[in-house]
């Protein structure tokens, strides 16, 4: 059976400094799969690659057996690929409503988008009791929240999550972390981009260290996790 | 006779002209962030369109109302196509350039459709008459309505409302003001961000082309160099209303024109301002106030202070 994702040997240059230099990994349907390492390492690079937003120089990307290369950004989405940017970027000036409706531009089916927008509201409470107020008086937490559940909204085979956990408070990433458990229980399949590599590898199947834009080390989600390396360079033991 | 109420009338008047020309600067620098200079020229077009199916498509002596819809819609085809070619082959190609090589190439489009149509228009070296609307001035309590600003009356509101519907309403429209505040993120919202752009310079020159005809209408002529200062006019508008806001260019150009018609009246009756008076400073009370307002409220009357944008 072929992966969901495949990726190789990819390459992403900004002008002549490569960012990304030549990583290859796979997303099994099911799976969630994290990117791990230090800021600059090619992860979010990686990403808006994968959903079009950068051209790579060279390598391959496969959804469901088809190249995405040639595909311009926003036809990513009809594929089954959604994005949850870094930073969030929800669209502050709009109600939160309006923000998830925007997550599913492309469909059509009025009564399904209903039933995924009370979906959304059912994974995030909070939101539903603020549908009707402006996205950008959402506090950090509530607009990670929203920015996933917007990314859902397009009801995608593969969900990308670019650093949810980033500037939460404690409490918050253990609500963000336990969502995304939540959702591989109810069989979507995750993406997952994390300078926490902690709480991602707990909940990963495969992880991929990433350094300097390159994968160096890759294995399930538990071995990396007690690997001695990881856990010097990225969990904080001595 | 208390002359206030006529005054009113007529700065709204002029305003609504200028909020239907600010619109297009308004909508395109939004989303692009693109200060289209040459859209002044896009109106003057738009007033040459409607003047040439009344020239030279429609048989002499057509009624005005069979003539006017359908010179409404060459001014608009014509508009609309300068302005997406202008897209397409100006400004595309430079999307991803420093911002100042758009904007000087703005410049540069603006003075040479002005020299295309002074050039190559039949007679264009000099004003040419714009038909007129049959009938007398409306007399409304005070007021009197010109037969030139029935037009502008009618066409000024619904062009407000529809615009309105479209940009809250339509998909397009969501599309659009997602893409004006995140165009990376309503990318991956499978918004076609090229065709959103495509939409703005397309709707900005659909008003400004029933700016023109109102236009006129209003004034009799048309020439050559109509866009320039109306066109600068409208730009002032956006900004004051806040630029990048749709409703801020309407109230912009209400203001504006307001405050232009009024000082223009009164401002003589001053003590010590007497020799201020009269249409010959109307330019200079507009751009006083564009001034006054770059100075206490840079965002403009609606515009929010987003610190990074220029």
């Amino acid at each position: 059976m072929t992966a969901l994702l495949e990726v190789e040997d990819l390459r992403v240059a900004y002008g002549k400094i490569e960012a990304v230099k030549g990583i290859s990994f796979t997303v099994e349907a099911g799976q969630i799969v994290t990117l791990i390492g230090t800021n600059g390492a090619g992860k979010t690079t990686t990403l808006r690659t994968l959903s079009g937003l950068l051209k790579p120089v060279g390598g391959q990307i496969k959804f469901q057996g088809r190249s995405l290369k040639k595909i311009p950004a926003h036809q990513i989405v009809s594929l089954g690929l959604a994005h949850s940017p870094e930073g969030r970027h929800i669209f502050p000036r709009m109600t939160i409503e309006d923000n998830l409706r925007l997550g599913a531009f492309l469909r059509s089916d009025k009564a399904g988008i209903e039933k995924d927008i009370q979906r959304a509201y059912d994974l995030f409470p909070i939101l539903g009791e603020r549908r009707k107020q402006a996205a950008g008086t959402l506090s950090g937490g509530e607009q990670q929240m929203l920015a996933m559940g917007r990314a859902l909204m397009s009801q995608p085979k593969l969900l990308m999550l670019d650093e949810p956990s980033m500037g939460l408070s404690p409490i918050m990433m253990q609500k963000i972390m336990a969502t995304i458990a939540e959702l591989k229980s109810q069989g979507t399949t995750i993406l997952l981009v994390e300078q926490n590599a902690q709480a991602a590898l707990s909940l990963a199947d495969h992880g991929h260290v990433m350094e300097v834009g390159s994968v160096v080390l890759s294995g399930t989600g538990q071995d990396l996790l007690h690997d001695e390396s990881v856990r010097k360079a990225y969990l904080g033991e001595d | 006779m208390n002359e206030l109420p006529q005054q009113l009338v007529n700065g709204l008047l002029l305003g609504s002209m200028y909020g239907l020309v600010a619109i297009g600067y308004t909508m395109v620098y939004g989303i692009v962030q693109l200060i289209n200079f040459a859209h002044g020229e896009i109106f003057m077009i738009g007033g040459f369109g409607a003047l040439t199916v009344y020239l030279y498509v429609l048989p002499d002596g057509t009624t005005m109302w069979i003539a006017l819809p359908l010179m409404l819609l060459g001014a608009i085809i014509v508009a609309t196509t300068v302005a997406v070619g202008a897209e397409r082959f100006a400004y595309r190609p430079l999307r991803t350039a420093p911002r100042l090589a758009p904007l000087i190439t703005a410049i540069g489009l603006s003075l040479a459709l002005q020299q295309a149509v002074w050039a190559w228009y039949p007679e264009a070296k000099q004003s040419i008459n714009f038909p007129e609307i049959e009938g007398g001035p409306f007399k409304i309590g005070d007021v009197t309505i010109q037969t030139g600003d029935v037009f502008l009356l009618v066409a000024a509101p619904i062009s407000m409302a529809i615009l309105a519907f479209f940009v809250m309403k339509t998909r397009t429209g969501r599309g659009m003001q997602a893409t004006a505040q995140d165009p990376d993120t309503a990318k991956l919202m499978g918004i076609n961000t090229d065709r959103i752009i495509v939409v703005a310079f397309a709707l900005g020159a659909v008003f400004a082309a029933v700016g023109a005809v109102a236009y006129g209408f209003k004034y009799g002529q048309v020439q050559f160099r109509m866009g320039f200062i109306l066109g600068l006019k409208a730009f002032t508008a956006a900004v004051l209303g806040g630029i990048g806001n749709i409703y801020g260019a309407m109230i912009g150009g209400l203001v504006l024109g307001l405050a232009e018609t009024m000082a223009t009246a009164y401002i003589a009756d001053v003590p010590g301002m007497e020799q201020l008076g009269g249409q010959s400073w109307a330019n200079v009370w507009a751009f006083v106030l564009l001034i006054l307002v770059l100075l206490f409220r840079p965002q403009g009357l609606l515009g929010e202070r987003v610190a990074d944008r220029a």
